[in-house]
């Protein structure tokens, strides 16, 4: 395209605008994607030959096993008599033992359909949490939910739930109302009339009221199986998120005070095993109550286990908020937004969905934290398989099958988390195309 | 080019700072500043880098605290008190060299968010204004684009967009085409000698010196945290009497 008539070597004119084409197609195929992704060298072919010799010996020694799977018998050593010395899984065991290991061994059995039930309504609560394009009006059923699944599991006189339900929106309406002035008078003002609200009612609440209930009440030692670890591992979550936050910004805070009382308290949590904790739930706690508070142990166990990932909750906020730029501050300060619109407005959206992958590694470790209560002598998915179950004379020795079960138990529901979070990540991400 | 040196500035003051000192720690950034700017006015601050000239338009919205004197802004004084300081970021807009929009809201949310939240305006009305602002700055086709598909041009002239739709008295500018694209410093110029044009009470700290010399009716030279020189654009940049802003104005203007 040079021009012959100018000498000048370098001087150059673009005479059109280079029209867009599309890229080369690729070459399609199996054969081609077989030689590129598994046999491009010589090491990537060694690589995939060992690679396949290790899916192989996996495979042909774990089908076999789960496909001669009994799932009839009444007693391992029937197992083996039906086996007569082939390899094969004794399922019997989850067929015979599903009750107790969802349930637990105590649950009464004609009661099932309430955690049953309280299970479903958990999908129609938490759906509208979840995936915001939702009509916010559901949220109100997620409100309520916490009550309504309490009435359901531990049964009891229904004035319980409403009464305690009652407690937290006249804290919510003295809270509004205070609103205007300082944020801590109408805190502490919120806390009080819920207090009172709690005590009031308690009074009213006749004392043979859960003998004449709907339903028949449960007690909380009754509860067991992986209905307890989804129980432990959902209220947990939802509990540590908040308090997470909350001491994520009190850790920011100007005020010394508020600041140290955070720091103190999460360098203490993060610094100490949850198992010593669940134990100081199990023996110690109850030498902090009065002597006649008998707190529920469940109750315990959700609060140590609540402070212990709110505390790893608050430091991976933490690093969402360290990682925002301070003009995001500065801009919604330079608008007249107050620390409360800020916060809940520019500074919290955009710091956890930073956190998200961290909030979430947070709350599937949680959820498998769940079974250490087994060793406070709580029945869970897995206090039940050491306890009742491979105690019993029939299934003495069961170990694959119940352990394997107890693992796709958990696989299921932490696969199930980990990829919402992946879809949330996605559908928040808006900064780069 | 529009003469709009003469353009009207009324004797209603609008910021009044009186020996106001400020200290980075042990490091004197702001020393002894006395400025009166009275409703109208239109303040280019210029200096070299580390001079005090961000700092300055930064304690006037108290993104800074200054420890020493006192700064008025509308008749309100500028406290400890949060109600007065809110009260006066409510009044006074500010535009950020790097934009500083919201990446997780949309243009349009962006530029109502401020109204319907610290102001109260119902949300159809915070709508309209904001579309009208957005028009104003050229680009109401982008209403419902997020922040990061912008270009920088685009995203400043939003900001002064969110700003406005805030209704300020006073216009605070920081370096506002420090980040663009050459190309793109322009039409953000241009939003803003629009917006002199109309009256708003602006303090620019910017070394677009044409800038200065178009709408500016003060131009104010900054050096190690002092003001050095002020005057009129004409007579600073034709007969700068101090040394200092001799020695300043030949660099940037040298090329």
């Amino acid at each position: 395209m040079s021009d012959k008539k100018n000498n000048n070597p370098i001087a150059f004119v673009a005479t059109s605008v280079i029209p867009e084409s599309p890229p080369p197609a690729r070459e399609a195929g199996v054969y081609k994607w077989v030689r590129e992704n598994l046999f491009s060298n010589i090491p990537n072919s060694i690589l995939t030959l060992v690679a396949i010799a290790v899916v192989y010996n996996v495979l042909s020694n774990t089908l076999p096993w789960i496909l001669n799977g009994i799932w009839t018998t009444s007693s391992l050593t029937e197992c083996r008599e039906v086996l007569q010395g082939k390899t094969g899984a004794c399922f019997s065991v989850l067929a015979e033992r599903w009750a107790q290991l969802l349930y637990g061994f105590k649950y009464p059995e004609e009661e099932y359909w309430r955690p049953n039930l309280a299970l479903i309504l958990l999908f129609f609560a938490l759906a509208p949490v979840l995936f915001f394009d939702l009509p916010r009006k559901l949220l109100g059923f997620t409100v309520i939910y916490p009550f309504l699944a309490f009435w359901l599991i531990w049964g009891g006189s229904i004035l319980v739930p409403i009464v305690a339900l009652l407690g937290f929106a006249v804290a919510a309406v003295v809270f509004q109302k205070l609103g205007k002035g300082s944020f801590a008078a109408s805190f502490f003002g919120a806390i009080v009339a819920a207090l009172v609200v709690w005590k009031v009612g308690g009074m009213l609440i006749p004392d043979n009221a859960s003998e004449t209930a709907m339903l028949a009440a449960v007690p909380s030692r009754d509860l067991g199986g992986f209905m307890l670890n989804m129980m432990l591992g959902v209220t947990c979550v939802s509990l540590s998120v908040p308090l997470g936050i909350a001491l994520a910004l009190g850790r920011q805070s100007s005020m010394p005070l508020i600041k140290w009382i955070c720091v103190v308290f999460i360098e203490f949590v993060r610094g100490v095993p949850l198992i010593t904790l669940l134990f100081v739930a199990s023996v110690m706690l109850s030498y902090f109550f009065p002597p006649d508070a008998t707190v529920d142990l469940f109750l315990r166990v959700v609060i140590m286990i609540t402070l212990f990932s709110a505390a790893y909750i608050a430091e991976v906020i933490r690093g969402g908020l360290a990682a925002l730029p301070k003009g995001q501050y500065e801009a919604a300060d330079s608008l007249g937004l107050d620390y409360p619109q800020a916060m809940r407005l520019i500074i919290l959206p955009q710091a956890l969905k930073i956190s998200i992958p961290g909030i979430v590694n947070v709350a599937v470790g949680l959820f498998k934290d769940t079974t250490l209560v087994s060793v406070i002598s709580m029945f869970d998915l897995v206090g039940m398989i050491r306890g009742p179950v491979l105690a019993s004379t029939e299934w003495n020795g069961v170990y694959w099958e119940l352990l394997g079960f107890a693992a796709a138990l958990f696989f299921v529901v932490c696969y199930g988390i980990s990829q919402y979070s992946q879809w949330l990540e996605r559908r928040l991400a808006t900064g780069h195309r | 080019m529009a003469d709009t040196s003469q353009m009207q500035v009324s004797d209603e003051i609008a910021i009044t700072i009186n020996q106001m000192n400020k200290w980075y720690g042990s490091f004197h950034v702001l020393r002894d500043i006395n400025l009166t700017v009275n409703q109208g006015e239109r303040i280019v601050i210029c200096g070299p880098s580390g001079s005090g000239k961000s700092t300055l338009i930064r304690c006037i919205n108290a993104l800074e605290e200054h420890q020493q004197g006192s700064i008025e802004v509308d008749g309100t004084l500028l406290s400890n008190d949060l109600k007065n300081i809110d009260k006066i970021r409510s009044e006074v807009g500010m535009c950020f060299q790097h934009f500083n929009l919201f990446p997780h809201l949309t243009i349009l949310e962006n530029c109502t968010l401020a109204p319907i939240w610290v102001r109260k305006t119902p949300k159809k009305e915070a709508e309209e204004r904001a579309m009208h602002f957005l028009e104003k700055v050229k680009i109401p086709d982008q209403a419902n684009k997020y922040p990061g598909q912008l270009s920088g041009g685009q995203q400043q002239r939003v900001a002064i967009a969110r700003s406005l739709c805030m209704m300020p008295r006073i216009m605070l500018f920081d370096e506002p085409t420090s980040a663009l694209d050459p190309e793109m410093i322009k039409e953000v110029l241009d939003t803003m000698i629009e917006l002199a044009e109309e009256g708003m009470t602006m303090l620019c700290v910017t070394h677009e010196m044409g800038f200065a010399r178009q709408v500016a009716n003060r131009v104010i030279f900054m050096d190690e945290g002092q003001i050095v020189e002020q005057n009129e654009p004409e007579e600073f940049f034709n007969n700068p009497r101090s040394e200092r802003t001799q020695l300043f104005l030949s660099q940037i203007l040298g090329h």
